[in-house]
């Protein structure tokens, strides 16, 4: 898409919108999806050209629904001539939302639509695939360059998606309060992969990439106002916030990652941090703890230290048993260790990684090699710390890992 | 996750589908299920959007092998492994886990007489530790 600013800003604020709209009218997901993606298509070509329309959904919902008519010939599309003179009127609720309304049903659709892309039918990859396109208004060619696929091959998933949710009797209604309970947690969590899938890309790798970091914080923000009091969803937009304010520190100049404790913290984005230490301070004061909420916190303290050594260490760890009692699962036990190293001593943490050797989810998994190495250089034991940093790097299928990995084995001082 | 599929078979002389060549013969209806077998796995990975890209490879007869030695290349007819197996194709899938490329690998029908490697594709992004 050639487009970009705020044009692009507003294509995707409305996308979800438009896309409320057409199935509420035609009832199709799958098909009302495709016709809205070509609008947005057509959308990005005419509008850096021809300005900006008055009326700009309107305009995208009368393209959309040329196309879904275009699509159907013959007998079908005698039927809908009718149906489309009525879908050419003004759609009152989006052209003008009344004042201090965030565009009324608008909202209320793209929570809808993110609960159906987010369906448990569907594999972590097909949700976060047909969010970005549904709920995001990104084109299928964005969507595969973010994630370095084909393009075709991602129009197979996006579809394959839809398919899938439709076979699964998914369909466009406001979800339940009970199945916003149930589901919430499939949503954030396929919120959280989009912001990942953002935040490791090497940057500078492929400048055509959409920023998938800001494209799930704008999710995110839009889940967090639709359920304010859902601790959890604000929680995981303080997390994303308070971690993508250290973008800019993480990698040196030679595209090199950079740990926590050698980060310019000069470097850290203040305004997204103090944005980040807010909302998470206001929710811990007044909603049930949740994880994304403790790794929030747990990044908040990171960055009120101005220098590593004056991390609150013992606060820190004091949220990882906190976690670790939440959501128990061996990665954040890997955190945890270093957090008691900092605390109790390098002994302490190597400790608590013995029982990860034989739990086959850690077993052999570069992390674990990692952490131990790290807390093996913090106690000393250089050759020990050598061997482990190397099984680190052969055993990552990342390339920036590897090489981080096999840089800290190379500046070991070993006997001999 | 990236990960590419190396199939191996072991030929009398060269025949795609690669799977179709191996020591046994086979009779003209076994090679149409063992072909629809394959195209069937093909078309679901496709579908799935799993699918990146897959080529058979020509016969290691016509395959040459490149070294350059003091800025000298010199070229040898012949493959760089020197095995009674050779590598016969290769697929590039994008999978949800090692579990599901391994179980896409398990159904190649060329895993039951030769293998198939699962490699892992090296990912240019990470996490800093």
């Amino acid at each position: 898409m050639s487009i970009t600013g705020p044009a692009e800003d507003l294509l995707r604020r409305l996308a979800p919108r438009v896309l409320g709209t057409l199935i509420r009218r035609y009832g199709d997901f799958d098909t009302c999806e495709d016709a809205v993606q070509e609008a947005l298509l057509a959308a990005a070509v005419q509008w850096p050209d021809q300005g900006i329309p008055d009326h700009p959904a309107t305009w995208l919902i009368t393209v959309a629904t040329r196309r879904l008519t275009d699509a159907h010939r013959g007998e079908v599309a005698r039927r809908r001539r009718e149906t489309l003179a009525a879908a050419l009127t003004p759609v009152d609720e989006l052209v003008s939302p009344a004042p201090g309304r965030d565009g009324g049903t608008g909202v209320d659709d793209t929570l809808t639509l993110l609960f159906l892309c987010c369906h448990p039918a569907l594999s972590p990859t097909a949700q976060t695939a047909l969010t970005l396109r549904a709920v995001g208004g990104l084109t299928t060619a964005q969507i595969a360059r973010a994630f370095l696929i084909p393009e075709r091959t991602m129009g197979q998933r996006i579809s394959r998606a839809k398919q899938r949710v439709k076979a699964a009797g998914g369909r466009f209604q406001p979800p339940s309060e009970r199945d916003v309970a149930d589901r919430l947690p499939v949503v954030q969590q396929v919120l959280y992969l989009i912001f990942n899938e953002g935040y490791t890309a090497t940057s500078g790798a492929n400048l055509q990439r959409v920023d998938l970091t800001a494209e799930a914080i704008r999710l995110t923000r839009t889940l967090h106002r639709m359920r304010p009091d859902d601790g959890e969803s604000a929680g995981l937009l303080a997390l994303q916030l308070l971690t993508e304010a250290r973008h800019a520190a993480r990698t040196g100049p030679d595209g090199m990652l950079v740990p926590l404790g050698e980060q310019d913290r000069g470097r850290w984005n203040r305004e997204l941090i103090a944005e980040g230490i807010a909302l998470i301070e206001r929710t811990l004061a007044r909603a049930p703890v949740g994880p994304y909420q403790v790794q929030a916190a747990i990044a908040a303290v990171h960055t009120e230290a101005a220098t590593p050594d004056d991390t609150d260490w013992p606060q820190i760890l004091g949220l990882y048993q906190l976690l670790q009692d939440l959501w128990p699962n061996p990665i954040v036990t890997l955190n945890h260790a270093i957090a008691l190293a900092m605390v109790h001593g390098p002994q302490a943490g190597l400790d608590l990684l013995i029982p990860l050797d034989s739990d086959e989810r850690t077993a052999g998994h570069h992390r674990l090699h990692a952490v131990r190495a790290h807390l093996l250089e913090l106690a000393g034991e250089h050759t020990a710390a050598h061997t482990a940093y190397l099984a680190a790097a052969r055993r990552t299928t990342s390339l920036p890992e590897q090489r981080y990995l096999s840089t800290r084995a190379a500046r070991l001082p070993l006997p001999g | 996750m990236k990960y590419l599929l190396l199939i191996y078979s072991n030929p009398v002389n060269w025949e795609h589908p690669m799977f179709l060549n191996q020591d046994e013969e086979l009779t003209p209806a076994e090679r149409l299920a063992r072909l629809k077998e394959h195209n069937g796995l093909v078309e679901e990975i496709a579908g799935s959007g799993e699918l990146i890209d897959a080529a058979p490879l020509a016969d290691p007869l016509i395959t040459r092998t490149v070294r350059v030695r003091d800025g000298v290349p010199g070229v040898t007819d012949g493959p760089f492994l020197d095995s009674k197996e050779h590598l016969a194709g290769y697929f590039v899938l994008d999978c949800d886990s090692v579990e599901r490329a391994t179980e896409i690998a398990a159904r190649f029908p060329d895993a039951r007489y030769s293998a198939v490697e699962v490699r892992p594709i090296m990912d240019p992004s990470g996490f800093e530790m």
